[in-house]
């Protein structure tokens, strides 16, 4: 092959990528997240525990990402698990959804489908009706962001 | 669009058992991120919010982002105490609501 056309390929394949993540995509930076959590739980800094996070390791389809989140809890009328918020910390927008539980839940556990723009940490954090605050992360690598071009 | 929501609950439960509950919407959950092919946002059409009430009492809500991938889906759990009627819902950007409704019986 000829270095100058060499060259012209991998020039050009840099500038399609520079456009096709460039200035019109903007994703959520950490303080957003940050912000998010505090105005969810009102400042309390939340601990470890209690709350399990299920995602695949590895997701090819970033349109579809399974996740479960449970909490345990014996979800009695004074001890209940009232909501968890999951947040995607590299999409353009971190909040994905919270969950709002009731005693009648039974068990705090749901699950649903996301969608993940590129490979990051998903978090959730639960609302106990104690006023405790949990918090868990997993990353999930994403083959094929899903937030459309 | 409005398809037939897509629902499962046992029939049958014993008192105080914990059920689980299946749930699937057909919607397409624009998520006001892409663009036309004319380079124009597509504006955000999604369901932003799902309630499950048993009895007129909610047993399960959830409100939802554009992260939630198309035709949502949801799983939760349910303490059932009596026979009675779940009623689920759906609430779409522009007002409109998907309503469906499931009965259980006591084993």
């Amino acid at each position: 092959m000829n270095p100058s056309r060499r060259r012209v390929l991998t020039a050009s394949a840099g500038l399609a990528a520079a456009a096709f993540f460039g200035s019109s995509r903007a994703f959520a930076s950490l303080e957003d997240v940050e912000k998010a959590i505090s105005e969810y739980t009102g400042g309390t800094e939340p601990a470890e525990g209690v709350i399990t996070l299920t995602t695949p390791e590895i997701a090819e389809n970033g349109n579809s990402v399974p996740v479960s989140v449970s909490v345990e809890s014996a979800m009695t009328d004074d001890d209940y698990v009232e909501s968890v918020m999951i947040l995607a910390e590299g999409n353009p927008n971190p909040d994905v959804a919270t969950f709002h539980f009731s005693p009648a839940s039974g068990e705090a556990q749901a699950s649903t489908r996301m969608r993940l723009a590129q490979t990051q940490n998903v978090i959730a954090v639960a609302k106990l009706s104690s006023g405790d605050i949990y918090k868990v992360s997993n990353n999930v690598k994403v083959t094929i962001g899903g937030c459309g071009g | 669009m409005s398809a037939k929501p897509r629902i499962k609950v046992p029939k049958t439960a014993s008192a105080g058992d914990i059920i689980t509950i299946k749930t699937l919407v057909s919607h397409k959950m624009e998520s006001g991120q892409r663009k036309d092919k004319d380079g124009s946002v597509i504006p955000r059409k999604i369901i932003n919010k799902f309630t499950c009430d048993f009895n007129g009492n909610t047993v399960f809500s959830c409100d939802i982002d554009p992260a939630v991938s198309s035709n949502p889906y949801f799983e939760f759990k349910a303490k059932v105490e009596e026979a009675g009627t779940f009623t689920f819902t759906w609430v779409d950007d522009d007002g409109s609501v998907i309503e469906a409704s499931k009965d259980i019986n006591l084993a």
